[in-house]
């Protein structure tokens, strides 16, 4: 095997609001098809990171660059708007903790699949349809359901059916911020398996971020542990959660039964 | 008839005139492209064509043959009252017929005679942004039309299929300019969105409530939006006009009497008359 070359590369990432530290000295890299956790109590900086990642608000220290599929490594600030929001839709995913926020409520959940096809030109109409049934019954939602709005899905089918419309372009990079959040605890295990299957299938880099430790369990091949804006502690997921060595992961280890 | 004395010609003053013209030089140099100006309060509600009143009253000169027509109709409330607003504050001629105007202004219809260059045709826009219904807010749309980013606007045709089992917009079909812009041409039928192709005469666009002009200039490619299986195609009726016989014209539906009687007429009441005049005859036509 070739050394990979990292997907993702963050040096020293810092974002402030005002005085207050959102995230600071952050630095990791992400290599392709890898599953990364980010794990810490809430407040602890977690969204901010993930916000930051995506490019979704600019960071005020640090950088990342990102392995592009034409351009090869390159750093994500000294990349044109357009550029980053084909990036945005193509290439990365972003899954939301409330799928209302990832879906369009009122547009089919067809329409809502095929979305990032037209965005990229596809203006075939058979053919969306033709991709929208597929992914939906990749995601385990019944193909009858092709014209319903996903005001009308259960909680466990919105998220399900989010994660198609953010696969559909096959991203190599797919941010996912608590979406097992807002589901009981039979749909999140069915969700997660659903969702460990995919990433494995296409070979998907993750960073998922997450309080839930049992979830960073399932999902994660490495964990990253944050506490007031910055990583206290990173690691393999088994390794660090069976022998957590800051005092603070093992605090967060050790509440958690049977982690 | 004679100017209202103490109003300027044309009832808007020099300066705002002037404010006007240059947006909209600036959306002819830039097809299709919204843009912004200050819409001035005007005699009349919004909703009732202030957009088109200031674009017109910023164009209109003494020399001016003005018509004016409201769904394609010359005698219906909107047309009579913008024609006599403007016969009073500027005493310029006005006209019916489509050939011998120099400046059409008109809710929501392209007259069915062909336009001819040197023509200017004025519409009155309710709504200007193509995107709002996808996305509420403005500063991502413009972000949009700037990168021409309209892949979305496909999600709204992609529904339609979905729902109706074909594309079920009808009027303010929407359209891409000169191959950048994806503009609205506000609410005509999409049976006139192909004459807006490449036609001869200069078209003008005013919103007064959203403060937006935009323009699409004579011989400006103009395609509507479809999909590669579902292609765009204009409205058809089975059956003619029934005063004038024509079978190429838009056709408003009209209700007779509580038996389901119903005709079919020509919207534009100028292209109507004039095939009357000229013997046509349709079933009804007395």
């Amino acid at each position: 095997m070739k050394p990979a070359i990292p997907l993702l590369q963050v040096k020293d990432l810092a974002k402030f609001y005002g005085n207050r530290v959102g995230c600071e000295q952050v630095s990791f890299n992400l290599y392709p098809g890898e599953v990364l956790c980010v794990a810490g109590e809430s407040g602890s900086g977690k969204s901010t990171l993930l916000n930051t990642l995506a490019f979704h608000q600019r960071p005020d220290a640090g950088s990342i660059r990102y392995d592009l599929r034409e351009e090869g490594v390159t750093d994500l600030a000294t990349l044109p708007d357009a550029r980053l929001r084909e990036l945005w839709r193509t290439d990365w995913g972003f899954v939301r903790q409330n799928p209302a926020d990832g879906l369009r409520m009122r547009v089919s959940a067809g329409a809502n699949i095929g979305e990032r096809l037209m965005a990229v030109g596809d203006r075939h109409y058979g053919d969306i349809r033709g991709v929208a049934k597929d992914w939906l019954q990749r995601v385990e939602i019944d193909e009858t359901r092709l014209d319903d709005a996903p005001s009308s899905f259960s909680g466990g089918m919105r998220q399900r059916l989010q994660i198609a419309r953010n696969l559909v372009t096959e991203p190599r990079l797919v941010f996912m911020d608590e979406p097992t959040a807002g589901l009981d605890v039979s749909v999140q295990a069915r969700f997660l398996d659903l969702l460990r299957r995919l990433v494995a299938e296409l070979r998907i880099a993750v960073i998922l971020v997450t309080h839930d430790l049992a979830v960073a369990r399932l999902l994660a091949h490495r964990l990253i542990v944050m506490r007031h804006g910055r990583i206290v502690e990173t690691g393999l997921t088994d390794q660090l959660l069976d022998d957590p060595q800051h005092p603070y992961t093992q605090l967060l280890v050790s509440s958690v039964l049977n982690a | 008839m004679s100017v209202q004395d103490g109003y300027n010609f044309a009832y808007l003053d020099e300066q705002t005139k002037r404010m006007i013209r240059r947006a909209l030089l600036k959306a002819v140099a830039i097809p299709g492209y919204q843009v912004p100006f200050g819409s001035r309060e005007m005699p009349l509600p919004y909703g009732w064509g202030t957009g088109g009143i200031q674009v017109t009253a910023s164009l209109i000169g003494a020399d001016d043959v003005l018509k004016v027509i409201d769904q394609g109709a010359d005698d219906t409330t909107n047309a009579v009252n913008i024609r006599s607003f403007f016969r009073k504050v500027t005493g310029v001629a006005t006209t019916e017929q489509t050939r011998e105007a120099t400046l059409i202004q008109t809710r929501h219809r392209i007259p069915e005679t062909p336009l001819a260059a040197g023509q200017i045709l004025v519409f009155q826009v309710p709504i200007p942004e193509p995107l709002r219904w996808l996305e509420p807010r403005e500063a991502e749309t413009r972000t949009m039309h700037a990168l021409r980013e309209y892949g979305v606007m496909h999600v709204k045709l992609y529904e339609d299929i979905a729902r109706h089992g074909r594309i079920a917009t009808t009027y303010d079909y929407p359209v891409i300019v000169n191959d950048h812009y994806l503009m609205r041409p506000s609410p005509i039928p999409k049976f006139d969105n192909p004459k807006l192709h490449r036609n001869p005469a200069l078209m003008l666009f005013g919103a007064g409530r959203e403060k937006r002009v935009y323009a699409v200039p004579p011989y400006t490619d103009v395609r509507s939006l479809d999909f590669d299986d579902h292609p765009f195609a204009i409205e058809r009726w089975e059956q003619p006009c029934a005063l004038c016989a024509a079978t190429d014209s838009y056709l408003d539906e009209i209700i007779l009497d509580d038996a389901g009687n119903r005709m079919f007429v020509c919207s534009d009441t100028e292209y109507c008359a004039g095939r009357q005049a000229a013997g046509h005859k349709g079933a009804l036509a007395a």
